[in-house]
């Protein structure tokens, strides 16, 4: 197979990722093009593991470890996102503007 | 010879750490040359097989990013999701393709989906899902994706996968890899992943206020 289709694919699930990051207003679907993002580069790393044939199987490996990170992440930012709803009782990240300069 | 496949055959494996740069030579040696590339008219099985797949995973992300219904793009999620764990498959990465199942499909989403009904994301048809910068988002993502192809077809051009090589994504090869080479990587990813979770207990208790107090 050539690279080139598993790193073409790659990059369409990145930049879809990053229209959906800068284009939601939920948190929640924030994270999920996060999710996408992180998954687009996974594949990139597993396309180049198995490209290179690398003896340590780095790629597949910090494939794996990504996942995991992914976990830590979603669980910790679901953890933000619950304790700013408690607070300011909205996920709608254009009331969460505290920190924006005065006009 | 890749040292595990040495070891299988009965022979020493060469000792590699960790950092060891040598262990990559072999790898870097790869050369990137039009003589050595099958062209792309021969298209192979699993390219196919590879195409049909991606294009389900990126129908099913779009729609994920564009559905004005929150659970909706939840459930998209998982089929964008999955449709990449058939593309691990493809690629031969089985192991890692069953851990994305088992992480993504399984916990993940099911955490965002608590996540939604906790913050008690309105269910169902919304129309004001996407900010005001929607359209400077569809040009970044647009030109990311043109600047990403063009750079990648440039550089990537002639780079051809073996994927006849028996077992390099399988469970005993990458076990072999995490619990040899990255055993202490994965130890400090245990850590991390406690602290997460002691952090996200820490963050979602009600009796314990931002100043200590109970």
């Amino acid at each position: 197979m050539h690279l080139l289709y598993p790193l073409i694919v790659s990059a369409g699930l990145f930049s879809i990722g990053l229209y959906g990051l800068l284009a939601r207003r939920n948190l929640v679907l924030v994270l999920m093009s996060v999710e996408l993002m992180l998954g687009a580069v996974s594949l990139n790393l597993v396309a180049f593991d198995v490209w290179l044939t690398d003896a340590l199987r780095s790629g597949q490996v910090l494939t794996l470890m990504v996942i995991a990170l992914t976990a830590a992440e979603v669980g910790l930012g679901l953890a933000i996102v619950l304790q700013l709803f408690r607070q300011r009782a909205t996920s709608s990240i254009d009331d969460l503007d505290t920190l924006t300069e005065p006009r | 010879m890749d040292p595990y496949r040495a070891a299988a055959a009965g022979t020493r494996p060469e000792r590699r750490g960790w950092l060891s740069v040598d262990a990559n030579l072999a790898a870097t040696d790869r050369t990137v040359h039009a003589a050595d590339a099958p062209s792309y008219v021969d298209v192979t099985g699993s390219e196919i097989v590879f195409v049909l797949i991606g294009v389900i995973t990126l129908g099913a992300a779009l729609l994920c990013v564009t559905s004005r219904n929150v659970v909706r793009a939840a459930l998209w999620l998982v089929v964008a999701l999955g449709g990449l764990a058939g593309l691990y498959l493809v690629l031969t990465a089985e192991l890692v393709a069953i851990v994305q199942i088992l992480i993504y499909v399984g916990a993940v989403v099911v955490l965002l989906l608590f996540g939604l009904m906790v913050t008690k994301a309105p269910i169902g048809h919304q129309p004001d899902l996407n900010t005001a910068n929607r359209p400077v988002a569809i040009v970044v993502g647009v030109a990311a994706f043109g600047l990403l192809v063009a750079a990648l077809i440039d550089a990537f051009r002639f780079a051809y996968l073996d994927l006849d090589v028996f077992g390099q994504g399988s469970p005993e090869t990458i076990g072999r890899a995490l619990f040899g080479s990255w055993v202490l990587p994965f130890e400090v990813l245990s850590v991390l992943l406690l602290a997460a979770l002691i952090g996200a207990i820490a963050l979602t208790r009600r009796d314990v206020g931002a100043d200590g107090r109970r």
